[in-house]
């Protein structure tokens, strides 16, 4: 068949609408009000003011991407083990979430910890003082962590079902001990997909916006509410190209790093 | 002995599966419940009532953005559906350069942050001068949604047999008709999955559109707008709703498609 033309319209929009769009990040981002070039929008996040929101950023995304990978490979090392593989079920209920709007899911989130939330009302029947849990960087987190918990499990869960039973039977028939069978070779053998999950949860961490706002109230502020802010409030797109294309390259940045110490592809066999 | 203490482990796992599953779905039962609760604070529970789901239907605000989504997802639909397709036989085509080009470039809305690519396509049409409204955000959605579409097919058209085409031409089929004939019907399946799939992520999406549109709102930017006031109780019906909705679609998908995705 000759019928290469046939992806023309697809090449077309695609380029049109994710390449040209970035350039014009580009273009914003190293220009000012008037259109001359200028780097003052770029060097703007190392002052004080700025620099604080992108390490806080920093900071919980980390925290974020730790407790999802200490939560989900558990989870999916249960998901991938004998006693539950035939559960496909189980599998489609953990991993659902994933492809859920994330603003309903805050939403939800959010009813559980407001004032007069199911948690507060418990602690209220316990005749408990309430808490205010709105507000505080730990309702932040426990949403971050809440929405992206689903994209550590996935890839994890899958290097994990990938892993041949025979490796484990032949390394407990050698005489590994469940505890070396788990950090000699299941572990290392999961690698990989512990590195895509890490990816995976990062990104859209620190590109949080919405989640902070709706758990915080506005009290916490991290880099993708300020590039809300930039262009949704304030108007200044110069200053809000500038911080996307710093998101972008730390996505980049991580995703790079990520892929360097990833054994699968640092051998070129992904 | 052994046995036993497997038994006690798959409990042991039983459990801790148990409690990640109440952690994701507990926050959302209680919003369902809550949409059925006659009190207006979330305090205590006063009584059943459907009220709230009738006063949906009362709000010309959610009605218009109820409008605006479907338009939007459906439009976005077809014409990602037409131009994935197009471009998943047009990339079967392909030398395997040109192929591996092509998919780096499906790739790259799937890679980028939401917000980086809501961001730039808001500054190119703000650029070009095109007011942000429903067509902006229909522009923008058929680009996100054509890969869904493309990565559904094209694993179909991979393990279709290749002397199909041949043997429809041999037969005394036209060009055309080989294709429409032969071909089409051998990938439907993965173009009905590519289009519940775009369908879907176009219902969902929420950071795109946000930035992508002005004047038209979605259902999901009416809940972002409500939710930074407080919460209200309609706002647990459409969102019960819309949970309801995508669930139900998800959950064909993932039957329907022996895909990598779920």
């Amino acid at each position: 068949m000759k019928r290469q033309w046939y992806a023309a319209p697809y090449a077309l929009w695609m380029l049109l609408f994710t390449l040209v769009p970035l350039l014009f990040v580009a273009y914003y981002a190293f220009t000012d009000g008037s259109g001359g070039f200028s780097t003052d929008n770029i060097l703007r996040i190392f002052q004080p003011g700025y620099l604080p929101v992108l390490l806080d950023s920093l900071r919980l995304s980390l925290y974020c991407t730790l407790i999802c990978l200490l939560i989900g490979y558990p989870t999916a090392y249960f998901l991938a083990s004998r006693d539950f593989s035939e559960n496909k079920m189980l599998v489609v209920l953990i991993l659902l979430p994933m492809w859920m709007n994330f603003l309903l899911r805050t939403y939800a989130m959010m009813t559980i910890l407001e004032n007069n939330g199911l948690i507060n009302m418990l602690l209220e029947k316990l005749g408990l003082d309430k808490v205010q849990f709105i507000g505080t960087e730990g309702a932040v987190l426990l949403g971050m962590v809440y929405n992206f918990l689903p994209f550590m499990v996935l890839p994890v869960y899958t290097a994990l079902k990938k892993l041949d039973a025979r490796v484990i039977e032949a390394a407990e028939d050698l005489g590994a001990n469940p505890l070396r069978v788990i950090t000699r070779v299941i572990v290392p053998q999961s690698i990989p997909g512990v590195i895509s999950g890490v990816t995976m949860v990062f990104m859209p961490a620190v590109t949080t916006f919405a989640i902070t706002r709706l758990l915080s109230n506005g009290m916490i502020y991290l880099m993708g509410d300020m590039i809300e802010e930039f262009f949704i409030t304030v108007n200044n797109r110069n200053a809000g190209s500038a911080l996307s294309l710093v998101m972008l390259a730390l996505v980049l940045i991580s995703t790079l790093l990520l892929r360097l110490v990833n054994p699968d592809t640092r051998e070129g066999r992904a | 002995m052994i046995r036993k203490s497997r038994g006690a482990a798959r409990v042991l796992k039983g459990s801790y599966l148990a409690l990640v599953l109440a952690f994701l779905y507990l926050p959302i039962l209680v919003m369902f419940a809550l949409s059925f609760n006659e009190s207006v604070s979330r305090a205590s529970w006063t009584g059943f009532t459907l009220d709230w789901y009738v006063q949906l239907f009362h709000d010309q605000n959610i009605i218009n953005a109820l409008k605006v989504t479907l338009e939007v997802a459906v439009i976005a639909t077809a014409a990602s559906v037409v131009i994935g397709t197009l471009g998943a036989i047009g990339m079967y085509c392909m030398k395997q350069g040109w192929f591996n080009l092509m998919a780096v470039l499906s790739n790259i809305p799937m890679t980028m942050p939401d917000m980086v690519t809501g961001v730039s396509l808001m500054l190119m049409f703000v650029f070009v001068k095109v007011p942000l409204g429903k067509a902006t955000m229909i522009m923008a959605h058929i680009a996100f949604d054509i890969p869904y579409v493309l990565l559904s097919v094209l694993p179909r058209l991979q393990m279709m047999n290749p002397n199909i085409y041949e043997a429809a031409l041999d037969l005394g089929c036209k060009p055309r008709q080989a294709l429409t004939k032969a071909i089409v019907p051998e990938i439907a399946p993965g173009i009905v999955t590519g289009g519940l799939l775009a369908f879907t992520m176009s219902l969902d999406d929420f950071v795109i559109s946000y930035f992508t549109s002005n004047t038209d709102q979605n259902l999901a930017m009416i809940v972002y707008s409500a939710a930074r006031l407080g919460v209200k109780p309609t706002m647990y019906a459409l969102s019960a709703l819309m949970f309801v909705c995508i669930l139900a679609l998800l959950l064909i998908v993932n039957r329907r498609s022996g895909l990598e995705i779920l």
